[in-house]
């Protein structure tokens, strides 16, 4: 910089003295508004400082006026939310599901926060529209593996299917064929049997031979005419509705290695006012008993 | 106008450059190292058993975070969507962390237990299998052969970056990894002391060897169970 001052001659102003190829800098001051603007930010920073949490410390952080929290914000804001349908929440938490489906006003919101539930929680395996998909089950119809009553579903949502929960709904189908309980002539025989069970025509033969090995093995949990146990999960075969594909192979199959869905127990991770819900919700899609 | 002190001595200025960052830095770094609730003190976490750890490499390998993240954010809609905010200390054995800043797919702080262990193996398989809209890409590949004859380094190499592993769990890394596919095995005892709350099974329905797959349904699975959330106390010093 210049040790005396230079003004420069066309406008006026006061020169830094910089110069290059004989231009030179003007010393403009700054414009003011961009100075009060960033005094205003100057400010503004200190305020923050003062009401929000903002410096670190050796063994913690200040922690500002206003004692603001996300923590604390988010729990507000749940507290807030259940605050506002606590009407119904509580009504929910006090009731039997009998009793909230026979109130029209406390059902309209158990299927409005079970829609809701549905589609966070269960779409991925039951599909958006409950429609089920190969070794899902289809929610609309009324085959029910483990009951399709409230009192049922409630309990498959709320303890899962074959997890780890201690009050897990739990059953094993046998392998009959990779544990050599039965030879392969003997479970093409009971698939074809179990598949006339709904009407599928077959060799007469081997239904007849099939007849007996469903007899020995499968009626146990299947029942005596095939129509299924849900206390043991064990489904109906005489209904056509198949979860695991309906070809002979697929059958077949089911007998050789077994079958065992897992379903997640949701006990823990929705509260029991949800599965509540959920609950009704899954039963009104057409097949509830 | 005296900022020629500054302007016209570069080591003036080099010096002048150095305290302002020094502050800075002090200011944002030093209370680190004596911060008490950075990390809030919880009940469950542990390090990752050696298949989890191997899973989570493979989640690494093919960029699962680019489209997910696992980090539930302390607001209204992802608390109730998701689950229980994720705390800093559900990530303090991960090296590096992993929660992402693009959620194209949905967060999977707290994915556990949340789908089956076939549902995740169709799934990766080929996603439109079950979920029909999903825009996931299809893995079918990671039913290859699990290759797991580093994981001993792998372990070590957390140690040095400050996960507590024992001599004993680098010892045993890579009969730990082949113990939690086998429910049978020998040792399962001293495994889930190792590990609590490790889940033992065969993760991807096959009975084949040791797969990709057996890992990585392994780590999703047990992504957010570790803490108990009934023994957090979310007042206090970790109310902020």
């Amino acid at each position: 910089m210049a040790e005396k001052t230079e003004i420069d001659d066309v406008t006026g102003v006061e020169t830094t003295g910089h110069e290059w190829d004989g231009i030179k800098e003007l010393n403009n001051p700054l414009p003011r508004w961009w100075l009060w603007t960033f005094y205003v930010c100057v400010i503004w920073s200190v305020l923050y400082w003062i009401v929000y949490p903002a410096w670190p410390t050796m063994t913690g952080y200040t922690k500002g006026i206003w004692g603001y929290s996300q923590r604390q914000a988010v729990k507000a804001d749940l507290a807030a939310g259940k605050a506002a349908q606590a009407k119904f929440l509580t009504a929910i938490e006090a009731s039997e599901l009998d009793d909230i489906r026979g109130n029209p006003e406390l059902m309209r919101f158990a299927l409005a926060g079970g829609r809701t539930a549905f589609a966070d929680n269960c779409a991925p395996c039951h599909g958006r529209g409950a429609e089920g998909t190969r070794g899902y089950p289809n929610l609309n119809d009324d085959d029910w593996l483990w009951g399709g009553s409230l009192s049922a579903i409630y309990e498959t949502i709320r303890y899962g299917i074959r997890t780890t929960h201690d009050d897990t709904r739990l059953s094993d189908m046998p392998k009959f064929g990779a544990d050599e309980i039965l030879e392969p002539g003997q479970i093409k025989d009971a698939a074809n049997f179990v598949l006339s069970l709904s009407g599928r025509p077959g060799d007469a033969a081997s239904i007849a031979r099939g007849k007996a090995v469903y007899a020995d093995h499968c009626s146990t949990c299947h029942g005596e005419d095939g129509s299924g146990i849900a206390a043991l999960g064990a489904p109906n075969l005489k209904d056509a509705l198949w979860l695991f594909g309906s070809r002979q192979e697929d059958v077949e199959t089911s007998i050789r290695t077994g079958r065992g869905g897992v379903m997640p127990h949701w006990d823990g991770r929705l509260d029991d006012t949800l599965i509540k819900q959920l609950t009704l919700f899954v039963h009104s899609l057409g097949g509830g008993q | 106008m005296n900022h020629d002190v500054f302007e016209k001595n570069s080591i003036n200025l080099l010096v002048g450059i150095l305290i302002v960052v020094a502050i800075g830095g002090l200011v944002e770094i030093a209370p680190l190292y004596w911060l008490n609730s950075t990390i809030e003190k919880v009940k469950g976490m542990r390090p990752y058993t050696p298949l989890e750890l191997a899973g989570r490499d493979i989640y690494i390998r093919e960029g699962c975070y680019n489209c997910h993240s696992q980090m539930i954010r302390s607001l209204k809609d992802e608390v109730e969507r998701y689950g229980h905010y994720s705390l800093a200390a559900e990530s303090m054995y991960d090296h590096p962390f992993q929660w992402g800043s693009k959620r194209t797919g949905p967060d999977l702080a707290r994915v556990g237990g949340k789908y089956s262990d076939s549902w995740h193996v169709e799934h990766m398989k080929n996603p439109r299998a079950v979920v029909p809209e999903s825009i996931m890409p299809g893995y079918p590949f990671l039913s290859a052969k699990l290759d797991y004859s580093s994981i001993q380094g792998h372990l070590k190499t957390n140690r040095t970056v400050g996960v507590p592993y024992t001599d004993e769990m680098i010892a045993s890394a890579e009969a730990d990894l082949e113990i939690q596919v086998n429910p049978d095995a020998d040792g399962l005892e001293a495994f889930a002391k190792r590990y609590p709350k490790a889940q033992v099974r065969k993760f991807d329905q096959s009975s084949s060897d040791i797969t990709e797959l057996d890992a990585l349904v392994a780590y999703l699975q047990m992504l957010g169970t570790l803490v108990d959330f009934t023994k957090f106390d979310a007042t206090g010093p970790n109310l902020r």
